[in-house]
């Protein structure tokens, strides 16, 4: 039960375009002791559908940048089996450290440059 | 000329959206949409949209990568697809009744919670 309320609600900041495992990940390790690539993995896998879903409300809504879309995309194929191949050779205490940086790095810049605005 | 910076600019972009997504199986959009408002000038609900679009190629390939790796855990993942799944179209209905300002207030508390919560 409770995993489904987290999922819900990782789910909703996903389909805003928001990392919605910025929530799910910390919470499925403290929930469930896995290890940070599973818990990784689990966001990875379970956001296809649900970026499915809210990628076609976002066509119908006319909200998507096509030219923009595949020109990121190209690239970021290429990133993504750099950075997947990475996370699968660290052990998971230091990915996780790592992770928790990224997070905290990553918020800190949110609120800073909201203040800019 | 100028087409080609702009467009090795938006191909970076992706590199470190989807090196950062593959490396920490989240993020991408974190890094995205920032990057389109600030350095592309793209609106954000634009931004946010856009981010999706280009997260869901992104994520099915570190997703292989994963299952190649052993790192995936089908049990656990469907069902937090069933949740999400609800969740996501939920948020994508109310993306256009937001402002950007409420986004944004959104996404850095959301941020600096889970931040902490991995810290400590």
């Amino acid at each position: 039960m409770l995993i489904f309320v987290v999922s819900i609600l990782s789910g909703i900041i996903s389909g805003m375009g928001i990392g919605g495992g910025t929530i799910l990940i910390p919470a499925l390790i403290i929930l469930f002791n896995i290890s940070q690539q599973i818990a990784q993995g689990v966001n990875l896998i379970s956001f296809i559908p649900t970026a499915a879903v809210a990628v076609i409300t976002h066509i119908r809504n006319k909200n998507i940048l096509l030219k923009l879309s595949v020109l990121l995309i190209c690239g970021g194929l290429f990133g993504a089996v750099l950075g997947s191949i990475l996370a699968s050779s660290i052990s998971s205490p230091v990915l996780r450290k790592l992770f928790g940086i990224f997070l905290f790095i990553m918020g800190i810049y949110e609120i800073i440059s909201k203040k800019k605005k | 000329m100028r087409k080609n910076a702009a467009a090795i600019k938006i191909i970076a972009i992706g590199v470190l959206a989807g090196f950062f997504n593959g490396l920490f199986g989240s993020g991408g959009g974190t890094i995205l949409v920032p990057a389109m408002v600030s350095l592309l000038g793209v609106d954000q609900q634009k931004a946010h949209a856009t981010a999706i679009s280009v997260i869901l190629p992104l994520s099915i390939v570190s997703s292989l990568i994963y299952f190649r790796n052993d790192f995936a855990d089908w049990n656990l993942s469907i069902n937090v697809i069933f949740g999400s799944t609800i969740g996501g179209y939920i948020g994508a209905k109310i993306l256009n009744r937001f402002s950007a300002n409420a986004l944004r207030k959104i996404f850095g508390i959301s941020m600096i919670i889970a931040a902490f919560r991995m810290v400590f």
